[in-house]
């Protein structure tokens, strides 16, 4: 396999499993042990991908101080209902300065 | 909420909740797009061409995928590899589809633009302002959303504003960061890499004030992403925690 066999293979598998999702039958999704699933599903991929971004660098632990403070003041934020884009600024600030200290 | 369709002094809470919406979308979607700056120079480094680094960021449109087809192949790993990584990665955005389908229900013709925007960030979103709701708020009505009683308009203009705006910044970045004329440097400069998580976070948020149930599963679903992640190949940590759900006893 050639890089332009490559691309083009991730190009289309990436799409359509994206598309595939869209062409499920309604009366499929609209089974309700189904919605439930689906409705439920992102909560888990949700958490996984918050300890995933936080800690792991491909299949190493990459724990980085400055990083984690930011999740951690963001964590806070997240809990004291702070608006989305507090949210993320304050995350960002802190690992931002913590690393031009 | 109220459906007040009057024009009186005060401003028309719908418009405003759909600003909101809007504001925290593209805000997302600019520091995740961000990203973008790297994946393009991580890509011209595995040896794909600045086109091809653009194709992909364009046509895949998918960030995990496109930094695990590059890293495989940076790391000496073989196309085929490569591809695999990137589909196992890709998949769970079948899941995200399937989800959306339902809530954003788009023509024919816009369902190919709808099924390209599916990613982490615009599902998440969505499903975050599907109550009407700000994400970060959930003791008002964003609370209602369970049972069906979905009001899917700001789920919708959060799904395309959220589409969009990463949409253009990580195509931009990816340009940037392949033809190495980055004026950005290193996303985590300016502590974006803290960023990711937190937006997860907060977009998990609503989800966690719902109930024991939604709780069982997070904290099940993080256990198993972490012990995953030296043992299996990027993508399987976070797919795999789907199996919380079985441990919560949802599919019984």
């Amino acid at each position: 396999m050639n890089t332009w066999t490559l691309v083009a293979a991730t190009i289309a598998g990436c799409y359509l499993l994206k598309l595939a999702g869209y062409l499920v039958p309604a009366r499929v999704l609209d089974h309700p042990r189904v919605r439930r699933i689906v409705d439920l599903v992102p909560v888990a991929l949700l958490a996984a991908l918050v300890v995933v971004e936080a800690i792991a660098n491909g299949r190493h632990y990459d724990i980085d101080g400055s990083r984690m403070a930011g999740v951690a003041v963001g964590a806070v934020a997240v809990w004291r209902r702070a608006p989305f884009v507090v949210v993320i600024v304050v995350a960002a600030v802190t690992a931002a300065l913590l690393r031009l200290a | 909420m109220t459906s007040g369709g009057e024009q009186g002094p005060r401003p028309d809470p719908d418009a405003t909740l759909r600003r909101k919406a809007i504001r925290s979308s593209v805000a997302l979607g600019v520091a995740v797009g961000a990203y973008g700056v790297a994946f393009g120079a991580a890509s011209v480094a595995a040896g794909l061409s600045v086109l091809q680094s653009c194709l992909l960021s364009l046509l895949a449109f998918t960030g995990g995928s496109q930094f695990a087809v590059v890293g495989v192949i940076a790391g000496g790993g073989s196309p085929a590899a490569a591809l695999a990584s990137g589909l196992l990665l890709g998949s769970r955005n079948t899941l995200y589809a399937m989800r959306l389908a339902p809530l954003l229900r788009p023509r024919p013709l816009v369902k190919p633009l709808a099924a390209l925007g599916t990613i982490d960030e615009s599902t998440a979103m969505a499903i975050a302002w599907l109550g009407g709701g700000p994400p970060a708020r959930s003791a008002g009505p964003a609370a209602a959303t369970a049972g069906g009683q979905e009001d899917p308009r700001y789920g919708r203009v959060a799904f395309w504003w959220t589409f969009g705006s990463v949409f253009v910044v990580w195509n931009l970045a990816t340009l940037a960061g392949a033809a190495g004329t980055s004026a950005l440097g290193d996303p985590g400069r300016f502590g974006l890499d803290a960023v990711v998580p937190v937006a997860f976070l907060a977009l998990l948020a609503p989800r966690l004030r719902q109930g024991a149930l939604e709780r069982s599963i997070a904290v099940t679903a993080v256990v198993i992403a972490a012990v995953l992640i030296p043992l299996t190949p990027p993508g399987v940590p976070v797919l795999a925690a789907c199996a919380a759900l079985l441990l919560a006893g949802v599919l019984r």
